[in-house]
């Protein structure tokens, strides 16, 4: 959680180079341009940009393909060829129990692309009922739900997720996918839901809803056409950020034993379970750790590369 | 002032009897047959059945279970975890070295960050500026799971500049590497709220007044920039806090310090329920009071801060 916090409160740091006169030049002077044109101007000239989007493909390909990458099978292990290095059939050598390291980091992503989106999803779907509740209505409403979203604050991210996890995983047959998609969304919406307020209370305030609300539109109407379009942007720009963290949220959890488990494949278990053995065999635990961490990178490098095109008072 | 403090205890209570009944309506509410859980595959005597759920008051309304719970908590009773230790036996064996361990982490993280924060914030664009970004931006996403295992296997197994192990009497060298990994949680917002910080406050009349008066640089920027830039930073405190005892699970668990968080994921591990809902419930109400007292304390640093 303070991840999302860090990166979405301190203000300031654009990464890309400043650059000022944004309408200036290009051939087509007098054109007004919208935010999202603008944004997406600005994000084409970012370097960093281009190669999060990139990284974060190749992660989705992984995950929905991962026999593009490799035609080992991840859950075919030999023990007789415990902790064997490195060659052109695995790429990474062999982990403890003589499975291919190089199979099992690639079927890896799978896991945690499905419990990062789904739990941002569901993250998503609470925070914007919540923010735009509280946001558009205020008074009580917004006076109760944000004393919750203190409440929910008021248990530090991790025990929070280890004492939920715990509860929903009592079925020892499941592998734990659910459960930990359900905890990290029930946990992670609380800062998406303040960004959705306080962008939703700035939107309410503006002559076009005034104008609206004149012509006769109702609290949905208002809501859904006028004030949702023109505040979603920072919302899902930590949405972003959020799956990053959801994944390494994922991997901890599954490392500490509390997230998948079983014959799951996940980063997380991958890491817990080369931990005890890097002395001998590091390359179980290095490639697993490296390929998490890209992923978790890509994700909020992406999220922090749209905020500064959406966000113009950063630059 | 005084009404700002009245209203943020009545607040802290609320979210104090919020929190807790979260952890405690998650732990306890709607379990199977905690007795049958006890006992194990033994069965049970209608007789032991009904003396057990009148001694943990599993016959009451879960309002009245929530209360003992609260009483237990209140007076200092966590529990007693499945290998028989009272919790608070263990949280008082375990606290020392997960304090000295935070302390470390806090004091080299806030170090490294305010020096690094201030000077990228007096010379913003730079490179020094442009690569602390890119650095604090890639220690921000790197997942404790995988920081804290690669410093161990680099720094302390292949390159043996550190000791990739701590022990139950750990001296300050020995805790030095984990320290470093804990602080790295707290590194990167640390560093940028500084900068943003320094780099507002730069512009403000005030400095303007100070140079006018023909103050040195030094004086400015130590005395007056930096004593209004550190108020913003002293609240992260109270967050910090927070990700520190996430932090201090994965990285106790690790390098194997005998603290807080070493004893937590040992409960998670193996399955004491117990345990790690007694250890939960006493770092949620650590964390509510640091949170109190950062506020305050804010509230008492910033003049500008009026409540009502």
């Amino acid at each position: 959680m303070s991840d999302i916090n860090a990166v979405t409160s301190a203000a300031g740091p654009s990464t890309q180079p400043q650059t000022e006169p944004k309408h200036a030049g290009r051939g087509k002077k007098d054109k007004p341009r919208s935010l999202a044109a603008d944004a997406w101007a600005d994000l084409r000239r970012n370097k960093i940009f281009w190669v999060s989007s990139i990284l974060v493909l190749i992660i989705l390909a992984m995950a929905l393909f991962p026999t593009l990458f490799t035609s080992a099978d991840p859950r075919e292990c030999v023990l007789s060829r415990q902790h064997a290095g490195a060659s052109g059939s695995a790429l990474f050598g062999y982990d403890f129990q003589g499975c291919d390291v190089y199979a099992k980091t690639i079927y890896g992503a799978r896991n945690s692309i499905e419990v990062g989106v789904v739990a941002t999803l569901l993250s998503g779907l609470i925070g914007l009922i919540f923010g735009l509740s509280t946001g558009y209505f205020g008074g009580w409403v917004d006076a109760v739900l944000s004393r919750f979203i203190d409440i929910i604050l008021g248990v530090p991210f991790l025990l929070g997720a280890i004492v939920l996890a715990k509860r929903f995983a009592q079925d020892p047959e499941s592998n734990g996918v659910l459960a930990v998609t359900v905890t990290l969304g029930i946990l992670g919406w609380t800062t998406a839901a303040r960004i959705m307020r306080s962008s939703v209370i700035t939107a309410k305030n503006q002559d076009y809803v005034a104008a609206a609300r004149m012509l006769g539109a109702g609290p949905g109407r208002l809501m859904l056409k006028h004030i949702l379009p023109n505040s979603i942007a920072p919302f899902i720009v930590v949405l972003t950020i959020l799956l990053g963290t959801n994944i390494a949220s994922e991997a901890t959890l599954s490392f500490l034993g509390v997230g998948l488990k079983g014959d799951a494949i996940s980063w997380g278990i991958s890491i817990a379970e080369a931990g005890a053995n890097a002395r001998t065999a590091p390359e179980p635990l290095v490639w697993p750790s490296v390929f998490l961490a890209v992923t978790v990178l890509a994700f909020i490098m992406l999220g922090d590369a749209v905020r500064d095109a959406f966000d113009p008072k950063l630059r | 002032m005084f009404r700002y403090i009245v209203r943020r205890l009545l607040q802290m209570v609320l979210t104090f009897f919020g929190a807790t009944f979260l952890v405690f309506a998650l732990t306890f509410a709607n379990q199977d047959d905690p007795i049958q859980a006890l006992a194990g595959e033994r069965p049970i005597t209608e007789n032991l059945r009904q003396t057990l759920m009148e001694r943990y008051h599993l016959d009451e309304p879960f309002l009245v279970q929530y209360w003992y719970y609260m009483k237990g908590l209140l007076t200092g009773d966590f529990g007693t975890s499945l290998t028989g230790r009272k919790i608070i036996d263990m949280m008082e064996s375990a606290w020392p070295i997960t304090i000295k361990l935070g302390l470390m982490a806090i004091i080299i993280a806030a170090t490294i960050a305010v020096t690094a924060g201030v000077i990228s914030g007096i010379r913003r664009g730079s490179i020094f500026d442009n690569a602390t970004l890119v650095v604090t931006l890639i220690i921000l996403s790197l997942p404790i799971v995988v920081l804290a295992p690669l410093a161990q296997l680099v720094f302390g197994i292949q390159l043996k500049w550190f000791p990739p192990t701590a022990t139950v009497n750990a001296s300050l060298w020995d805790l030095l590497l984990p320290a470093l990994v804990l602080g790295s949680l707290v590194i990167a917002t640390e560093l940028r709220v500084t900068r943003s910080a320094v780099a507002e406050n730069l512009r403000s009349d005030y400095v303007r007044t100070a140079r006018a008066k023909g103050l040195s640089r030094k004086r400015v920027i130590g005395v007056h920039v930096l004593r209004n830039s550190l108020i913003p930073v002293v609240t992260l405190i109270g967050v910090d806090i927070g990700g520190l005892m996430s932090g201090a699970i994965v990285t106790e668990r690790i390098f194997n310090v005998p603290g807080v968080g070493f004893n937590l994921a040992r409960g998670i591990g193996t399955e004491d329920g117990p345990l790690v809902v007694g250890f939960v419930s006493i770092l949620v109400i650590i964390f509510l009071v640091v949170n109190l007292l950062v506020d305050l304390l804010y509230a008492a640093l910033d003049p500008r801060i009026r409540y009502e």
